[in-house]
């Protein structure tokens, strides 16, 4: 009985545990938004959307800052996921055994843990010195390099996951590996590709150091892909570091653009998912 | 005819002269011919020395323990296992004349002549319909109206149609698992192949699930060379013309299933057959 009584007991206190530590992590979560919530929302107003950065003291907003951080975001996802989820393709299915894929996978994985101000100096050393100076397509690369390990390991995993039976019956009907590829293997692990693809949107769209050495920083509306660029972490790190009370607070509304733009970006993609995989299974 | 209790359990089978090339004397003419096949994993040898005419217009099963080869024997007829690597088939396999084995020959090409139903059902992540259409835009070249009418004939060979008629855009996988291994048999024999394999087609089902697809293979029988790899005694008898008995990667007796389950001329058969063991 007393073995019983300590029995129960044991599985009690790795309850408490384990629920302990599931409130810390939601705890953490739940207070860094409502910090964000609260100072950011008190910057926001509709100058945030219209105007540009201001010089400290005066009235401004972060139009720059964003359209220069969705437009790297965007090319740097354009240039970056294809290569990512090529290559994971070639891994899981060409060269599944091959020693290149081997040591292919070896340097992805550690691409994939690299701190990103590491690819902001590579960039700065290949692209920028060479060019002479800062360009919003330097930070786009920078972001490319940052997003195609996460979109290879991503397609790698998703395309391991899919039943072989699947592809062995179209190989059987007579399909070339690539059809195999395309008609079903792609369809099959597609809800699984678009997760990698929106997991590295969230990465690179935070990321400052890689732009630091790349985009830099443009306190006036640029559309020049050969120029600095304003972009959203970057503007948070320097207004937040200033001691101007009308920066900091910018700064503030800009990390809450970020993440409330990220959580849309997710959620919206899981709808357009959930709407497509309906439509093909309506019998279910 | 029991065979003695003592036969050494390690007993060297050959398979006898007389089933060299048995002519099987059930469906249409020769459609596939094995001279002499062996086969190997990597080092390891996995079938001896295979010999068999397989007719048109019948189904022939093989029966036999697990490991003994059947389903390897299988996978060379429409050279499956060269997906994988270190796998390799010496010998010659003709189906339609045509040594399939020869290095000339395109693989992609091969399988769309020779169908092949796996043990799961694979349905692929589309609609009923544009999973049997699959091997028919494959081959491309076929206008819309005939793909249809190709994809309902394809549906009603495998007995699916009624069941499927009114839900030809739901997803494949939203079948139940009998549905769905009907759909990879309609999707097989939609391309008109001119041999079609199965390898343990209704090992995942439920025994209703089974009848109708055993049901499906006899309406099949007049129209293909089929060959069925199954671990159940009982469907072979009850739907193969013809059966092969397959022992440690030898076929050690192939013949009219009716003789080879009253009479089988090799103990070995016997033994399996009366249950002594596997």
């Amino acid at each position: 009985m007393n073995r019983r009584v300590f029995r129960k007991g044991k599985n009690a206190a790795f309850l408490l545990l384990s629920l302990l530590a599931t409130a810390t992590g939601l705890v953490c979560l739940g207070a860094i938004l409502w910090t964000l919530l609260t100072h950011g929302l008190a910057g926001m107003s509709k100058h945030v959307f219209t105007e540009m950065t201001p010089p400290p003291g005066s009235e401004g907003g972060l139009l720059n800052a964003i359209y220069g951080s969705a437009i790297m975001t965007l090319l740097g996802i354009l240039i970056g996921s294809p290569i990512g989820v090529l290559a994971g393709t070639y891994l899981a299915e060409y060269g599944r055994h091959s020693r290149l894929s081997a040591i292919v996978r070896f340097i992805n994985d550690v691409l994939l843990s690299a701190p990103s101000i590491i690819i902001g100096l590579f960039i700065y050393q290949i692209v920028v010195v060479k060019m002479g100076h800062f360009s919003a397509f330097a930070g786009a690369l920078s972001l490319a390099v940052l997003a195609i390990p996460v979109t290879l390991r991503t397609t790698e995993d998703m395309l391991n996951l899919v039943p072989g039976g699947m592809k062995d019956s179209s190989a059987a009907l007579g399909a070339y590996t690539w059809r195999t590829i395309i008609s079903v293997l792609y369809p099959a692990a597609r809800s699984g590709i678009v997760t990698g693809l929106l997991l590295a949107i969230a990465r690179i769209s935070g990321e400052t150091a890689p732009l630091l050495f790349t985009a830099l920083n443009n306190q006036f509306w640029s559309t020049q892909l050969n120029a600095p660029m304003a972009n959203l972490p970057v503007v948070i790190f320097q207004f937040a570091l200033s001691p101007y009370k009308d920066w900091q607070d910018l700064a503030w509304t800009g990390a809450l653009i970020i993440t409330v733009s990220i959580l849309i970006l997710s959620v919206s993609a899981r709808i357009v998912l959930a709407l497509i995989q309906s439509d093909g299974s309506r019998g279910q | 005819m029991m065979p003695s209790a003592k036969t050494p359990k390690h007993l060297k089978l050959r398979p006898p002269v007389a089933a060299a090339a048995p002519q099987t004397g059930t469906g249409g003419p020769a459609k596939v011919e094995v001279r002499g096949l062996n086969f190997y994993y990597g080092d390891v040898q996995s079938l001896h020395g295979i010999n068999m005419t397989l007719a048109d217009r019948s189904i022939t099963a093989f029966i036999g323990p697990s490991g003994c080869g059947k389903s390897t024997l299988l996978r060379v007829l429409n050279r499956m296992y060269a997906l994988y690597p270190k796998q390799r088939a010496e010998g010659e396999v003709l189906i339609g004349g045509i040594n399939i084995l020869g290095p000339a020959i395109d693989v992609a090409e091969l399988r769309y002549r020779v169908g092949m139903v796996f043990q799961k059902p694979t349905p692929f992540p589309m609609s009923v319909f544009d999973n049997v259409a699959f091997g028919l835009r494959l081959a491309g070249g076929m206008r819309t109206a005939d793909l249809k009418s190709r994809v309902e004939s394809a549906l009603r060979d495998a007995a699916l149609w009624d069941d499927v008629k009114n839900k030809l855009n739901a997803d494949g996988r939203s079948l139940s698992g009998g549905e769905q291994q009907r759909l990879c048999i309609a999707r097989a024999v939609a391309v008109q192949p001119e041999v079609l394999l199965l390898d343990e087609p209704t090992s995942a089902l439920d025994p209703i699930s089974t009848l109708r697809v055993e049901e499906t293979l006899e309406s099949l029988r007049e129209k293909y060379c089929i060959v069925v790899v199954t671990h159940n005694l009982q469907q072979a008898a009850r739907v193969a013309d013809v059966t092969g008995f397959m022992y440690l990667g030898e076929l050690v007796e192939i013949g009219p299933s009716r003789e080879i389950f009253t009479s089988p001329k090799n103990r070995r058969t016997d033994d399996y057959i009366t249950g002594r063991f596997g």
